[in-house]
C-alpha cells in the first residue's frame, strides 16, 4: 500500500481509511472490507483494538433479543428517547435499536461468550432506565475485553485490512470542499505520514480526557471532533458529557476501571449514603425501595448537590454501601473480582466505599446521516464520535450497541462512496512542514502537560456536572489564554517517540473540544438531562432543540439552536 | 509531606544510558504510572512514557521493568522507603526513555 511520494514524505494510499481502532472503528474496517473494499487502513494512536472506549467497558450491552422476556427494538427505541430528554436524533437512535439484535447476536456466533442461563439463553438484566430486561453481558466484569478481543480476531482475518498502531492523525486534508485524507504522525519515528483516502470514517470516541476526573483511556481528548471542526464539519449537541454518577473515588482503586460498582448494584441493591450514613436518592424525586432506577443524570446531579451542601463522605462524594448483603451473595455476584478488591484493601462486607460523577461518555458529536455521512464529501464517523443518536442523556447499555451498529454503517457506506475530490500535495503541505518543523523541538515558555492539567481541572470545576454563567465564562476567558500559548509550548528535541511533540497536538484538540464544549454550555440557558445550570435549573420548552457547532470562516467557533 | 524516589532510565537509541533521579509526592495507594504522570506534568514534560487506560488493567502498554521486574507500571504501587529503579521493557527494542517497540510486527509502518 505505500508508495514514495517525495524523497521525505512516506504516502499511503486507502479505499477507506478508518481514524481509530476501538469497538467502532474495528467494525467499521471489517464492514468496509465485507463490502468489497481491497484497501482498508486502520490506524490508532495506541495499539489497535486495545485502546479507546470499547476495551474500558465492564458493564452491560443492550439489545432488544427478547431472551428474558417479550421485547421489541421500539421499545428499546422509546426507552432511549425517554432518557434522551426529547434531544434524541431519531433517526439514529432508531438504527441504533433496530439493528443492535442482529450486532449482537453475530458477536454471540463470533464466540464473545455472553452470559447464558441455564436454559442456555443468553442472559438479559434490567440497567436503569430500560423498560424490561434487556442488556447482556460478559461475566465478570469482562464485557468491552471480550467485546475487544473478539473484533481483534476477526480484523486480523481479513488480509484487506492494513493495521498500523502508534500513528497519530492530526489533520484532515480538504481539497475542493471534501476529505480527501489525513495528515499524521507517527510515534516511533517522529516523522509526518499522509495517507490519500476515498472515504475517511472519524471513530476515535468522545472528549471524556478533557476532564480532570474521567474513566477515560488516555487517547480520548477530543481528537476527532478537532478533525471534524477544522475540516468544516458540524458538530452537535457538544453539552450533553454522561457524568457517571457512582464513579469510584476512595480508597484508591488500582487495575479496574473506576466506573466497575455499576452492575453491582442492580444485582444486589448496593445503597447510596451521605456522610452520615443517610439515604438521600428520594430528596431529588428518586424512590429507589424496591429497585435501583435512578437514571444517571439525576444520580449525579444529586451527589453533586449533597456534596455542595456539605453532606458529603470524607474525599468528597457519597457512599455506597454493600453491607447489608450476605457475605455468600456477595462473593457468588462478585466472583474473582472479590480477591481483587481485597488486593485494594477493599472489604464489602465491612465498609462502605466512596464514590462520585465521573466523565464517561459524551452524547454530543459529529453531524451525521443514517449512512454515518458528515455533510463534507468523504467524512464519515462512527462510534461515541456521532453526535445526537443518545440525546441529553445516553440510556445504560447503548454506548457499545452504537459502536457496532454505527461502525457498521460507517464502513459500508464509505466502502461504496465515490471520491469526491482527488489528493494534492499543496492541501498537505502545511500540516506536513509543522510537524517537520516542530519535531526538531523547539525552545518556549510554558510545558504542554502542565496546560492539559490545568485545562482538565477548570473544564472539570467550571464545565462540569454543575455550571453557572460565571464559572462557563471564567473557563471560556482561561481557555482563550491557554490558546493563545499554544505558539510557545516548549517541545523537547529528538524526533524518535518525542512525547512533548504527541502532547502540543493532545493539547490542540482538547482545547478545541473544550472550547465548542464551553460555548454551547453558555448558550443553552437551560437544564436538561447531563447540561445542568445552577443559574437555568428548570427545561425550557424553547430550548427542546439540538444545536450545532461550526468553525466560521474566521475559524471561531459559533453556535446555533435549530430541529 | 512523604516522597517516593524514582531512579528512571532515560536516553534513545544510540545515546549512552543514564538514569534520571525524582522524587514525588507520595500518596497511600499511589502507582508508578502516577508518579510518572506527576513527573511529566511537574518537572519534565520530555520523559516518554507511554499507557492508554490508564488504571483499567487492559491495554498492557505501560509494561516496564521495575527493580528489574517486568510490570505493569499502572498496578504497581509505589514505595516509600527505598529508591525504585525503572528501566524500558527487556528483551525489546529500546526507543527512548521507558518506550520499547512493543507493537506486533504486522502493526508497524514499515
Amino acid at each position: 500500500m505505500a508508495a514514495p511520494r517525495s524523497v521525505e514524505t512516506m504516502h499511503l494510499v486507502a479505499d477507506v481509511l478508518i481514524v481509530g481502532a476501538g469497538g467502532a472503528g474495528m467494525y467499521a474496517a471489517i464492514a468496509a472490507a465485507r463490502a468489497g473494499a481491497t484497501r482498508v487502513l486502520l490506524v490508532d494512536k495506541s495499539l489497535v483494538g486495545r485502546g479507546g472506549a470499547t476495551i474500558m467497558a465492564q458493564m452491560t450491552v443492550a439489545a432488544a433479543l427478547a431472551e428474558e422476556s417479550d421485547d421489541d427494538w421500539r421499545w428499546h427505541l422509546n426507552d432511549t428517547l425517554e432518557a434522551g430528554r426529547g434531544l434524541c436524533d431519531e433517526r439514529l437512535a432508531a438504527v441504533l435499536c433496530e439493528e443492535a439484535p442482529v450486532r449482537i447476536r453475530e458477536m454471540g456466533e463470533w464466540q464473545v461468550g455472553w452470559a447464558r442461563r441455564d436454559s442456555g439463553r443468553i442472559a438479559q438484566v434490567t440497567a436503569p432506565g430500560h423498560s424490561r430486561p434487556r442488556c447482556c453481558y460478559v461475566d465478570f466484569l469482562n464485557t468491552g475485553p471480550a467485546v475487544a478481543a473478539t473484533l481483534r480476531r476477526q480484523v486480523s482475518r481479513i488480509d484487506t485490512i492494513r493495521r498500523v498502531s502508534n500513528l497519530s492523525v492530526t489533520d484532515l486534508v480538504v481539497n475542493d470542499g471534501a476529505v480527501v485524507g489525513t495528515i499524521a504522525l507517527d510515534a516511533a519515528s517522529g516523522e509526518p505520514v499522509t495517507i490519500e483516502a476515498a472515504a475517511t470514517i472519524i471513530a476515535t470516541g468522545g472528549l471524556t480526557r478533557i476532564y480532570r476526573r474521567n474513566s477515560a483511556s488516555a487517547n480520548m481528548g477530543g481528537d476527532g471532533y478537532a478533525l471534524a471542526l477544522m475540516a468544516g464539519a458540524p458538530l452537535v449537541d457538544m453539552v450533553f458529557v454522561q457524568f457517571f454518577p457512582i464513579g469510584h473515588l476512595a480508597p484508591r482503586l488500582v487495575g479496574m476501571d473506576p466506573i466497575m460498582w455499576d452492575p453491582f448494584r442492580y444485582k444486589l441493591g448496593g445503597r447510596l449514603l451521605d456522610g452520615a450514613g443517610r439515604e438521600f436518592l428520594a430528596r431529588y424525586g428518586s424512590d429507589e425501595t424496591d429497585a435501583y432506577t435512578t437514571p444517571r443524570d439525576i444520580a449525579s446531579y444529586a451527589i453533586t448537590k449533597e456534596v455542595a451542601a456539605g453532606r458529603g463522605s470524607p474525599h468528597g462524594g457519597v457512599y455506597l454501601s454493600f453491607e447489608h448483603i450476605p457475605a455468600g451473595e456477595l462473593r457468588a455476584a462478585f466472583g474473582p473480582v472479590i480477591e481483587r478488591l481485597a488486593k485494594n484493601g477493599i472489604d464489602l462486607a465491612r465498609a462502605p466505599i466512596e464514590v462520585s460523577p465521573i466523565a464517561h461518555y459524551h452524547m454530543g458529536g459529529i453531524v451525521v446521516d443514517e449512512r454515518m455521512a458528515s455533510p463534507v464529501p468523504g467524512l464519515f464517523a462512527a462510534g461515541e464520535a456521532v453526535g445526537g443518536a443518545n440525546g441529553a442523556n445516553r440510556l445504560s447499555g447503548n454506548a457499545i450497541p452504537e459502536a457496532l451498529v454505527f461502525g457498521e454503517r460507517a464502513g459500508r457506506h464509505a466502502a461504496t462512496t465515490k471520491a469526491a475530490a482527488g489528493w494534492r500535495d499543496s492541501a498537505a503541505g502545511e500540516a506536513v512542514e509543522r510537524i517537520r518543523d516542530m519535531a526538531g523541538g523547539r525552545a518556549g515558555e510554558v510545558a504542554a502537560p502542565e496546560l492539559l492539567d490545568e485545562l482538565r481541572t477548570l473544564m472539570w470545576d467550571d464545565v462540569g456536572p454543575l455550571r453557572s454563567a460565571a464559572g462557563l465564562e471564567r473557563a471560556l476567558t482561561r481557555l482563550g489564554g491557554i490558546r493563545d500559548s499554544l505558539g510557545r509550548v516548549t517541545i523537547a528535541p529528538g524526533r524518535a517517540c518525542n512525547a512533548s511533540l504527541a502532547d502540543w497536538f493532545e493539547l490542540r484538540a482538547s482545547l478545541i473540544a473544550a472550547e465548542a464544549l464551553t460555548h454551547a454550555a453558555i448558550a443553552r440557558r437551560e437544564s436538561r438531562g447531563a447540561h445542568q445550570r445552577e443559574d437555568f435549573p428548570d427545561s425550557c420548552p424553547e430550548f427542546a432543540l439540538s444545536q450545532r457547532i461550526v468553525f466560521d470562516g474566521a475559524g471561531a467557533i459559533a453556535a446555533s439552536f435549530g430541529r | 509531606m512523604k516522597k517516593a524516589r524514582l531512579k528512571v532510565r532515560r536516553g534513545a537509541v544510540g545515546d549512552a544510558p543514564r538514569y534520571d533521579e525524582f522524587a514525588v509526592p507520595f500518596e497511600d495507594g499511589a502507582t508508578v504510572l502516577d508518579a510518572l504522570v506527576w513527573v511529566r506534568t511537574h518537572r519534565d514534560p520530555s520523559l516518554a512514557v507511554r499507557y492508554s487506560c490508564i488504571n483499567a488493567n487492559v491495554c498492557k502498554e505501560c509494561t516496564i521493568a521495575v527493580d528489574g521486574k517486568v510490570v505493569y507500571a499502572c498496578t504497581t504501587r509505589l514505595v516509600a522507603d527505598r529508591v525504585m529503579k525503572l528501566d524500558p521493557l527487556p528483551g525489546k527494542r529500546h526507543l527512548r526513555d521507558l518506550v520499547t517497540e512493543t507493537r506486533p510486527p504486522r502493526e508497524r509502518l514499515t
